[in-house]
Formats: structure tokens, sequence, C-alpha cells
């Protein structure tokens, strides 16, 4: 039989093609499409996204609808004060996240540069791990459960074991990772032993691990001596990561510790026979097994190596950011890195770039808030955007005149 | 009534699928369509029945210019279509079917059932086609599900049939059937165009052919015309029908099957017992209709299914191991769905031919990939193989099927085997494809490999075997030798044994 001739000449759009592949996963597909959509329509949803914000900023302007209120008598006003609001934002938002202008020294200006920098870091390092399994046809909803995970065990080396600088903080990192791999074997192996659904699954451990931890913190061991708070002591002094640029600024060598790991995952993704396992189940699960694959077992390591970068993330925010342990340690981490990891398409170097780009977008929001008197939410909301057109890369084609994918080339790097 | 296509032109993008395309039917004539997969026959019918719009060209009927814009309107003008894949409700009886979409009413709302039980009895009289009206889908052969397609149209008063790749599913009987009903429409009046890439049933039936290659009209030809020359005109060179294949020099016997049995998902019984075996240096074809088992013996034997009884190989059990194990026994895989089973589509021709060796020298050392030796291995299977792209790095998705086939052969022949299964192997592929694909098969086989193809393509299991094996319900009917008549294996495929001995 010829299946061929009746499938015409059409060239099947890559996000179809994967979505089609196996029967109920439409979802899986779809979101595989997501994470390795074309760099160009990455660019293209940023730019669509701050388009979008600055129409926010001009409806919530006050100053903009007070000259709107008089529109017809004196227009000049209303868009003065548009142009104003926007500036004012962007403004902000640079001043937030980059270079504060209105500083006396450049040791000052530069403080949110590294603010940008230090937020990133966890982005970052669960982001490569949720790359790792978006790329294995893996949806691992459980980066925030992992993280938390990662930085309890983290906070536990670091705060209740003894031992010399450096060699500390190597362990209380190592069972950072553990603990996270661990919360990600679970789901890993769930699903390679019964079926279940991974996405499920690592929702409902998120939820277990945030009531552990909640727990946790209620037993004095895991208190500050004589407070009945819900936080723990600093880690101690040997076990946290340095700073990287002097006590001025809250960045530390954590970030370093990032960028050298996203390093590490793209070797292990694009040069190790593991990588190569993980990319051809994600990609076609059967053609993998009929080379002699063990789908079942990959799914598992799969797991286990993006559950053991989220933890890491957890363990660097105890070691490097925060020091001590509060129900509120991952507070979105998980959830950004979700994003963070679909806006750099699942590649390393992306998913710094990305992580950057929310690094700098989280830490501009108090300022927005102080200087363009806008709510903090309108971060939140240009970050969602971003997300939505990503989604929607036919609408990106369409407005920014974009060609259509036509042969797919596999991206290495 | 007759049919003129006039300069029908499709584009999809800058890939010209029709180009210009000038095609006559005359009122009750058989007119194929002959051209390899991808030629462009399909997007032409398409068009014709207002799937597609044309970007150039117009369509008459009966000299008039018409316009149709969905199939609605093509079928209300007196065009049918049987298409490759049967558009039916299977839990529907044959007169529902019928019925469907063009439902009589007896009074104002209710319907009229009886009507169309006649309808189905007169036009199953008439062309004498054994079909009961109130017979579910489901129980009917596939054969007979193809006459309630052609009922189907016949019901609507189609003055022209479109039979699309008609005889692909059918049993070499089956076959002969539909190509004396083609004969009998035409002879009624009823034109017919007969869309195939199968040269033998062209010459059986064909009053006209028109051959497409690449898009445009490269011919026409009477049915006298020999096969060499209809295969040469859709593939615009020279091509030998025949396999140049010496005689086999069978070793020792190198696959044994024991009483293999397997259940599918269902718990309905898929392999029912199989036994045969496959010496060094033969090629055993297995044959029979699809779905008679033929796919579960395929992957019982690689460890993809599970499966009970024995499957031995130079001594060493297979059953029961995984696919790495028996791969590295020393089986090669062809599987029958390339694009599903055989290769990574977006990953690069270079990443699809060391699939199943990543993990060993010397492709890959201590965990790290050596992409050197990946891309030295592509440059010479690139070459050895004749894969037709553009580059190495190029996506196994981007090449057409016969290279894609070759990509697969290629990874699978470049370790040492033993045994080589190859399902299907020329699916879908372009006679050029075909040959290459052929001679390499044989070429494996005079190495002294046990060569098991699966194919329900009758010439090529004919072509290519030293022994046929006739599967059917999951068993193996009878082993017969490859001068066996076509009749002969035709009834062993459709279960029957063979009576002479």
């Amino acid at each position: 039989m010829s299946a061929e001739s009746n499938k015409s000449a059409v060239e099947e759009n890559p996000a179809q093609a994967s979505a089609s592949e196996d029967g109920g996963d439409r979802a899986r597909g779809m979101l595989r499409a997501i994470a390795e959509s074309n760099a160009l329509v990455v660019f293209a949803a940023i730019v669509a996204a701050l388009i979008v914000g600055s129409v926010l900023v001009i409806i919530a302007n006050e100053d903009v609808i007070d000259a709107a209120g008089y529109f017809f008598s004196r227009p000049g006003d209303t868009f003065a004060a548009i142009g104003t609001a926007i500036v004012d934002a962007y403004g902000a938002l640079f001043r937030g996240s980059i270079y504060n202008t209105n500083a006396d020294t450049f040791v000052d200006g530069i403080k949110p540069l590294t603010g940008s920098l230090t937020l990133a870091t966890p982005l970052i390092l669960a982001g490569l791990g949720l790359g790792v399994g978006f790329r294995a046809g893996l949806f691992n909803i459980g980066a925030q459960g992992q993280v938390i995970i990662g930085a309890t065990i983290a906070w536990v080396l670091g705060f209740h074991v003894g031992l010399p600088f450096g060699i500390h903080l190597a362990f209380a990192l190592l069972g950072g990772l553990l603990g996270g791999a661990i919360w990600g074997f679970i789901p890993g192996v769930l699903k390679a032993t019964s079926g279940a659904n991974e996405v499920i699954v690592t929702i409902m451990l998120n939820y277990v691990a945030l009531y552990l931890l909640s727990w946790l913190l209620t037993f004095d061991a895991f208190q500050i001596p004589g407070s009945d708070n819900p936080k723990s002591p600093n880690i101690l002094d040997t076990a946290a990561w340095p700073k990287l640029l002097g006590d001025n600024y809250n960045l530390h060598w954590g970030f370093i510790f990032a960028l050298v790991m996203a390093g590490v995952i793209w070797w292990l993704m694009e040069r190790s026979t593991l990588g190569f396992r993980f990319r051809a189940v994600g990609a076609n699960p059967h053609a993998a097994a009929k080379a002699g694959m063990n789908v079942k077992l990959t799914y598992i390591l799969v797991m286990v190596v993006a559950g053991a970068m989220a933890g890491l993330a957890g363990a660097n925010q105890i070691l490097g950011t925060e020091r001590s342990l509060t129900a509120d340690i991952a507070g979105s981490i998980g959830f950004d890195a979700i994003t963070v990891a679909l806006l750099g398409r699942s590649r390393p170097f992306g998913i710094v770039g990305a992580g950057l780009l929310f690094g700098a977008l989280s830490a501009s929001g108090p300022t927005l808030q102080v200087q363009a008197g806008l709510p903090i939410d309108i971060v939140l909301v240009i970050q969602s955007v971003i997300v939505l057109f990503i989604a929607a890369p036919p609408l990106v084609r369409f407005l920014f005149r974009l060609p259509e994918p036509r042969i797919v080339k596999e991206v290495t790097a | 009534m007759k049919l003129e296509l006039r300069g029908i032109t499709k584009k999809f993008g800058d890939f010209v699928a029709n180009d210009s395309i000038d095609l006559v039917v005359e009122p009750g004539t058989v007119h194929a369509l002959l051209g390899e997969n991808g030629a462009g026959k399909s997007t032409l019918m398409n068009v014709l029945f207002g799937l597609y719009d044309a970007d150039g060209g117009e369509v008459l009927l009966d000299d008039k210019p018409v316009k149709f814009d969905g199939p609605g309107d093509a079928m209300r003008a007196g065009i049918g279509m049987v298409h490759q894949h049967f558009m039916l409700v299977r839990p529907f009886t044959v007169a529902e079917n019928v019925m469907l979409g063009h439902e009589p009413l007896a009074g104002s709302r209710l319907l009229d059932f009886s009507m169309a039980r006649d309808r189905v009895t007169h036009l199953s009289q008439k062309f004498g086609f054994d079909i009961d009206p109130d017979a579910v889908i489901d129980d009917l052969s596939v054969g007979a599900e193809q006459r309630v397609e052609i009922i189907k149209a016949l019901s609507r008063d189609a003055n022209v049939l479109i039979l699309d790749e008609p005889t692909a599913v059918l049993t070499p009987q089956e076959t002969d059937e539909l190509l004396e009903i083609v004969r009998q429409l035409a002879d009624s009046g009823t034109s017919v165009v007969l869309i195939t890439h199968k040269l033998r049933e062209v010459q059986a039936v064909a009053d006209t052919i028109t051959v497409i290659r690449r898009g445009k009209v490269v011919g026409t030809a009477k049915p006298t015309a020999t096969q060499e020359e209809l295969a040469s005109l859709m593939v615009g060179r020279d091509v030998s029908m025949t396999v140049d294949k010496g005689a086999a020099k069978p070793g020792a016997t190198m696959l044994e099957i024991e009483d293999l049995r397997a259940v599918d998902d269902f718990d309905i019984t898929t392999l029912d017992g199989v036994s045969f075996d496959v010496k060094a240096g033969e090629i055993l074809c297995v044959a029979g209709v699809q779905g008679n088992g033929q796919t579960e013996l395929a992957e019982a034997i690689l460890g993809a299914i599970p499966a009970s009884g024995s499957v031995t190989l130079d001594g060493t059990e297979l059953l029961g191991r995984s696919i790495r194990h028996v791969l590295r026994e020393g089986v090669g895989f062809v599987p029958e769905d390339r694009t599903e089973d055989g290769l990574v589509a977006k990953f690069t021709i270079e990443n699809n031919l060391v699939l199943d060796l990543i993990d060993q020298a010397p492709y890959s050392r201590g965990g790290a990939i050596n992409v050197k030796a990946i891309e030295d291995n592509a440059v010479a299977k690139v070459e050895e193989f004749d894969v037709r792209t553009t580059s190495a790095k190029a996506t196994a998705g981007s090449l057409s099927g016969g290279n894609q086939q070759k990509v697969v052969l290629a990874r699978e022949m470049s370790r040492p085997l033993k045994l080589l299964i190859a399902s299907q192997p020329t699916r879908g592929l372009d006679v050029g494809s075909i040959e290459f694909v052929h001679k390499r098969i044989i070429a494996e086989r005079d190495n002294g490999t046990a060569v098991l193809i699966i194919s329900s393509e009758l010439d090529e299991v004919v072509a290519l075997a030293d022994r046929i094996a006739v599967m059917y319900h999951g068993t193996i009917v009878d082993i017969v030798p490859p001068d066996t008549d076509r009749d002969t294996l035709g009834l062993l495929m459709a279960g029957g044994k063979q009576v002479t001995a």
C-alpha cells in the first residue's frame, strides 16, 4: 500500500507532525512545539509583549487618563502624556534591572544588574533541567517541588554538618542535587513502571514537597533557637557561596556555577551518548525503542537529571542568596523556570538568555512600582504575554510577516 | 460522460505538484493514471474533486467548464471517488453507509431504509457484487468494503468513477475481481479513472494510459506497451523489471522459529503457532494479505512484543531478550513503517545512521560522542547507499521515502548480520529505489546472511524469494517454491490449503 501517495506534497508543519505522532498526546506535541520554536519567533514574541506592555502602561497611567479627558480641546497633551508614560516605564525597567542612572557612583549604579543576575541564577539552573525533560518528551511541572527539596537538604547539610570551607559547600550542593534527583526519580519511575502521567504526578509532588517543608519548619531543629517562627537560622559560612563582587552586592559565585552547569548540560545533550539517547527518545520513542534503546529507563534518567538541576537551583538559593529556609524558599522559581525553558527553546544557551531576561524583569518590578507608579503585576503581564505569543507562532508570524518554516533542521547547540 | 482537464496547475509553496496537466477521459473507457508515489496523481484527483483549489487550468464535463467548491459539488455533477482509505462508518450497515449524506426520505422526516436497501440490491445484482445490504461493514472483507464504496459512488449516479490505488489492500484474487468490475462498469458507460503504480493492472484493464512524472504528463501509452516501456516512462530512465539474482547457496539453518504465539492488547491471537526456519544465504519471503500476523511476527522476533514459543538464531534463544540484545546478536531490522519506527525524522542523517550504535566504539567512548566518527561514517554510507541529499547534516525527515529507506538499510547493514528482517522493504518507494533496495538485499543474502522478507506485494515476493511462506490468520499456511503460480499463491493467501501435492 502506498501511504505516501495521498499525503500529497504539502510539507507537514513540525508542530502538527509531532502532535499526531502519539494518539492522545496532542497537548504534549503542542508543548514541544513551543519548547522548540524558532529563535526569530521568540524574539518577535518578546517585542510583541513589550508593545502590549506599553499599551497597558498607557492605560494605567493617570496623567494619560486625565489628558484624555480633554483630548479634543488639546490632543497634544494626551500624546505628550503617553510619551512620558512609556519613557518613564521603560526607563524604570532599565534602571531597575541594568543600570541605575540616578545613582551617584558606578558602584551603586550597577547594583540593579547584579540583582538581575542573582535572580536569574535559580531560573537558569532549574530551567536547564526542565529543558532536558522537554527535549526528551517529558513535561516535568515538578521543578517547584524539586527546588524545595533541594533547598531543604542543602540547608540541613549547610547548618547541621560541620566541614571545612569549600568541602562543606560542595557537600551541601551535592545533597541538594540528590534531593532534587530523588524528587524527579519518583515520577520518572512511576511513569516507566505504570505509565502514570508525569504532568499530574509532578504537580502533586509539588504540594507534597511544600507541605513537607512547612511541617519540618515546625520543629526546633529547623527554627532559630528561642523563636517559634517557621524560619530557620542561616547556614554556616563554610557552606556559603562567596560573594562574586564583594559585599556590596548580593551576586555570588552561584551565578558562575549556573553558567558552568549550562555548559555541562550542553555537553550532556549534544556530546554524550546519554544525551543522544534523551534526544532520540524525545523525538521518536518508537524508533528509539526499535534501535535498542530502553525508553522506560531513559524516562527515569531524564527525570533524575531534571530533578537534580532543579535541586541544585534550590541548593544554590540557600547557599548563596537566601541562606535561611522558609516555606517560601522556592518563591515561584519552579514555575518561572518552565517559562524560561520554553523561551530558551530548551537549549542551554537559550535558557541562560531567557533566565537573564526574566531575572531582569523581576528585578525591575520594585523600581517600576516606585518610580513609574505602575503596579508590580505589569512585569508578570509582560512575562505572560511573551509566553502567550510564543505559544501562538502563527499569530506572531502573521504580525511580523515571518515566513512559514519549511524544512525543520535539527539545531545542534 | 466525458471528463477533460485542461492545464491544471497546483502549487504548494514553491513546489509544483501539478504542472499544467491535460487529461481527457472518454465516456465508457478506463483511463489509467500511472505514476510513482509523489508524482502528483492524488493531488490531481483532489483538485478535480474540489478538495484543493487549482492555481490554474479548468475542468470540463461534456465540454462545459465546471467549478467545484468541494466534494459535494463534484458528486452532484456525477463524479464519484473511491479513496485509498475507505470512508465508511464501520458499525453501520451497507445500506446505511450508502444512504449516508443522501438519505432518501419516506414522508417528510422518516428515513426510507427500504429504498436504500433496494438500491444496494439493484446495483449489487447488476454488477454481480454479492453484497448484502444489511451486513455491517465491520463484518465485511476488505474487498467487499471496496465494493460498498463503489456502490456508494454509483448510487449517487456517478458517471465518472475515480479509483485511488484500489488494489493496494486486495489479495490477487480480489484484485482480479475488481479489475473485472472496472471493465464491466466501463462497458456499461461509466468512465473510470484508475490511479495506480502497478503496471500489471494497467495492462490488464486500461484503454488509455497517461503517465505522470514529477507533476507533469510525460506521455501516453496503449495498454499493449510492455512493462519495461511503461516503467521507463514512469521513472524517466531505463529500468529492468526483473531482479538479477543467482541461485541461492543455502548454508546451515540460521533462524529457527518454533510454535511462536502472541496476542495483541485486546487478547486477540495474532500469532497462532508459527514455525519455520531460514538458512544462512537464503531469502524467505513471508507473503500474505496485510493484517494476518506478519507485523507481529517481525516484532516478536525483534523482542518488541511479548511472545511464547521459541526463536533461535544460530543456536541462541532470542525470545525474552531486550531489543538491544537481539540486535547485538546480529539481527538487522528494517521496520514496515520507516517514519514511525525506522527513523527519527528530526535528527540529521548522520545521527540516524548511528541510532543503534551510538553507545559503541568508534561512535562513542566513555560516554562521549565522537562527532568525527559519526561524520565520517555518514559520508561513507551516503556514498555507498546512494542517498540523494544535499548534506548528511540534513534531517532525515527532509528526505524522500526512497532515500529514507536507504538510510535505514545502510544503518541496519552496517553491523555484521546473521539475520536481516525487512518488513515491506519497498513500500511506497519509486521504481528506482526499489531496484536499489532489492539489489542490496540480494547482496546481503550472497554474503551468507539469512534474510526474512515480509511483503504484501506479490511481485516483490516472487522476485526476491528463494522460498515463500504464506501467512494467514497468524499461521503459516504453507511454504512453497518461488515459481509457484499466482493463483495458487492467491488461494493460500486467502487461507486455502494447497490441493495439489
